[in-house]
């Protein structure tokens, strides 16, 4: 089913997404966003912009009102609901406030990833492949929680879960990774280790992301190119360095920014020293 | 493209994870696996046991389902005129019933609850009325019934001795839960001010379990009206007793229409009863 | 709480408005009103003469109660296994149905909204509305006396139970742990498998031992309309006036009960 799109390079393709609730609200406005493969994105922008609305659009966890959203040469609108199952494993997703399921183990979480690729009854009774479970391990190795497997999801610290919810991502093979306010429940320190641990997963496995973020700095820090949301619309679209005050204030309204762009300079080179 | 093969086998921690994926096993419901093997034996023997004294009377039963095609015809259409005056006889006495019982069982139950609540009584009435409430929730509503239709004979009268001590055990043991679990702080702060032990009660407590109070009495009420529609099976009188009647006169009509009134009843009941609890919570 | 102004130009407090007084004392006048109405009518229906002499007649009582009949306990082992048989089974039945009515029944897990959940709230709400022992009674006028009407009984009313509560439960989880299963491209079942049943199994669990508890105390008394267990003997032995057997039942159905709630109680805390 490869589109029209197919020869331009984009691994995803947003045309005029809209989005209005029933209670009235436009949460987009026409959104047009292209992602390359493996270009690690941050989407900012104040609460309410859209941010959260725009990656749920991008795999249909909420239905958008108008517009196309185009995978791979794949168009995601419009698919069947067993098609639809079969695209979302392309796309990982990660949440805010982690959103393991909190009772099965920390294995179970991650093997959940699989859950598009495995039959009921299988899945009903833990039985994955042998190549799933290897592969889950050496995931959870690599982010050091290898020891943690049979442990309950509920029983990990914010920073732990928040690794055990890009594992699960990581498990579908996806070749994109919606990432929804990945730090919003973390501190400081922490927010920086996941953030660095998701740009460098990215890069290992070749995945583009669409990351949602409100901390600018975190953004500007981490992602290569940054899109500013603002009620519904993209009013910024360009590289970290060019987010300057001017952008800021189309995104967020007038302040003054001189602190956060410092702040976010100084970060950079505090990271680049060490 | 696969992420398996950016992976080594072998990460840089050394860690073997063929080997651990091998050993790994899914979690089992029961973590010990004596108690687990225990538990599904168990199971397994009490399934055969208690299905071959089930005794189940097979041509009985395929009997029973001809009788009942023939026993659900006899309740169409239900007649809600021919014994009316039973039927609202029967009707009223469980209204009342269900009144009464639970103010009285409401008035009761408060200082029983005060006294089950070991923040706040000492252990002897503590004891006591622990007892009090284990007694009265043990036994099933129909066996106090027939002590007190013994006692005071039949009538809607034992009905309503019934019902409020049954009222009084379920009402104190859930207040009494409620202030054991009452913010101590707020009755310490009370208490600082100098008041005496009722002024304690009245500003301290009272306000912290008045919402429940009033959801449980709603509540209460509702299961008061249901039991009251089976207490006429022991002589205790209220609905129950014209259902038993139509069923022993095979007026099966009458038990019909008696049937429609008592669920379009408890559903009032329980629809109010919702409505008050979501009110004061 | 209402602050109003006195002629003098200060505040008054009060806790209510005059009006809102005025309703408070209304009401209470009338729900007073009420209970002596109702009462007097229960009055009516009563013999006072017995009530005055039920201290007499009580004490006369408790005189032909006491000692139980202890020999009579071996006839009763049979019987109180029966009891105990028609609760477990009655609440095993009750699970099978009730928990795929539960989830037709809540509003996130329901196939269809409009069809589906209102047949299966009013599926929910007839089984409740009936007392155990009213479905007892139609079931032996159909099945004949025996067990099997009892745990029938038992199982259709406790139906209702375990699916209210059930669904309730069902509704209360965590939505976006559901959603970040749907996210995989899990299946509609693997979604309910993965996401929702580990949410709500010690809701479940927790219920289902609760119901279990209620029923062994409702099975007691099946027996007195024929549907089996240690009800039967109660009921004959009353027809007799045979009191200290009486008592030796009520001393085993007590003791059964404690059983049952110590049980009850140990699993829950297991669980939770």
């Amino acid at each position: 089913m490869r589109g029209d799109e197919a020869g331009d390079g984009a691994l995803l393709r947003i045309k005029g997404l809209s989005k209005r609730y029933p209670t009235g609200d436009l949460a987009l406005d026409g959104v047009d966003l292209a992602v390359p493969p493996g270009q690690v994105m941050a989407l900012i922008g104040p609460s309410g912009a859209g941010k959260s609305t725009l990656i749920r659009c991008v795999n249909r966890l909420v239905e958008p009102t108008a517009g196309r959203v185009v995978l791979d040469g794949q168009e995601i609108t419009g698919l069947g609901a067993g098609a639809l199952r079969r695209a979302r494993r392309r796309m990982g997703m990660i949440f805010q406030e982690y959103a393991l399921v909190e009772r099965l183990t920390v294995m179970e979480n991650v093997l959940s990833g699989r859950l598009g690729y495995t039959g009921f009854w299988a899945s009903w009774f833990r039985r994955f492949p042998r190549r799933d479970i290897e592969q889950a391990f050496r995931l959870l190795d690599r982010v050091g929680l290898a020891q943690m497997a049979d442990k309950r999801a509920d029983a990990l610290s914010g920073g732990q879960r928040q690794r055990v919810g890009i594992l699960r991502a990581l498990m579908q093979e996806p070749a994109l990774l919606l990432v929804d306010e990945p730090t919003a429940s973390l501190d400081p320190k922490t927010s920086r280790q996941i953030m660095r641990l998701l740009v460098e997963l990215c890069e290992e496995h070749g995945l583009a992301a669409i990351i949602n973020i409100h901390d600018v700095a975190l953004a500007r820090q981490f992602a290569r190119r940054i899109v500013g949301l603002r009620a519904g619309r993209i009013v910024f679209d360009g590289p970290a360095e060019a987010l300057g005050a001017e952008a800021l204030t189309a995104i967020y309204g007038e302040e003054d920014w001189s602190q956060t762009i410092r702040r976010a300079d100084e970060d950079e080179m505090e990271e680049a020293a060490a | 493209m696969s992420a398996a093969a950016s992976l080594p086998a072998r990460g840089k921690t050394g860690f073997d994870a063929a080997a651990a994926a091998r050993a790994w096993r899914p979690p089992p419901l029961i973590a010990a696996p004596w108690l687990r093997y225990a538990v599904y034996l168990g199971a397994l023997a009490y399934a055969v046991l208690a299905f071959g004294t089930l005794e189940v009377n097979w041509a009985r039963a395929a009997e029973g389902l001809e009788r009942g095609l023939r026993f659900l015809s006899g309740f169409f259409p239900p007649d809600f005129t021919s014994k009316g005056d039973d039927i609202l006889e029967g009707l009223m006495e469980s209204l009342t019933m269900t009144v009464v019982s639970t103010v009285i069982g409401i008035a009761l139950s408060i200082p029983v609850a005060l006294g089950a609540s070991r923040n706040l009584a000492p252990l002897p009435v503590y004891l006591v009325c622990r007892a009090i409430i284990a007694v009265s929730r043990t036994f099933q509503e129909i066996i106090i019934a027939i002590v007190f239709v013994a006692m005071v004979g039949f009538g809607p009268l034992a009905g309503m001795l019934t019902l409020s001590f049954a009222t009084i055990g379920f009402m104190a043991k859930l207040l009494a839960e409620d202030i054991e679990d009452i913010e101590a702080a707020q009755a310490e702060a009370v208490r600082a001010t100098g008041s005496s032990w009722f002024q304690l009660l009245a500003w301290g407590i009272l306000p912290q379990v008045r919402p429940r109070l009033i959801g449980l009495s709603a509540y209460r009420l509702d299961i008061n009206f249901r039991e009251s529609a089976v207490l006429g099976l022991v002589g205790a009188g209220g609905i129950g007793d014209t259902l038993n009647t139509s069923f022993d006169r095979y007026e099966f009509d009458t038990a019909a229409a008696v049937l429609l009134i008592i669920i379009v009843i408890v559903l009032a009941c329980e629809y109010s009863s919702s409505w008050i609890r979501r009110k004061v919570q | 709480m209402a602050v109003t102004a006195r002629a003098d130009g200060g505040l008054d407090w009060r806790r209510r408005t005059p009006r809102g007084d005025l309703a408070v004392w209304a009401g209470w006048l009338a729900a007073v009103a009420l209970t002596v109405a109702c009462f007097e009518y229960i009055s009516q229906r009563t013999i006072w003469a017995f009530v005055w002499d039920a201290p007499t007649q009580g004490a006369d009582l408790v005189g032909r109660m006491f000692p139980p009949r202890w020999s009579y306990a071996e006839q009763l082992w049979k019987p109180l296994w029966d009891t105990v048989n028609i609760a477990t089974l009655g609440t095993v039945l009750a699970v099978v149905f009730g928990v795929p009515l539960a989830f037709l029944a809540a509003h996130n897990t329901t196939p269809s909204r409009l069809l589906v959940r209102p047949v299966a709230l009013f599926v929910i709400v007839a089984s409740r509305s009936i007392n155990s022992l009213i479905w007892a009674l139609v079931l032996v006028i159909v099945l004949g006396p025996g067990m099997l009407a009892g745990v029938l009984a038992i199982g259709l009313r406790s139906v209702g139970f375990i699916a209210k509560l059930l669904y309730e439960a069902i509704e209360e989880i965590d939505a976006t742990q559901v959603e970040a299963v749907s996210a995989t491209g899990a299946s509609r079942p693997q979604v309910l498998a993965w996401g929702i049943v580990p949410q709500v199994m010690p809701a479940f669990a927790g219920l289902t031992v609760f119901r279990w508890d209620i029923n062994i105390r409702e099975a007691t008394v099946l027996g007195l309309v024929g549907a089996g267990g240690i009800g039967m003997q109660l009921q004959s032995s009353i027809n007799v006036l045979a009191w200290p057997q009486v008592t030796m039942i009520f001393v085993l159905i007590l003791g059964t009960v404690l059983v049952s709630e110590w049980l009850s109680a140990r699993v829950r805390h297991a669980i939770i």
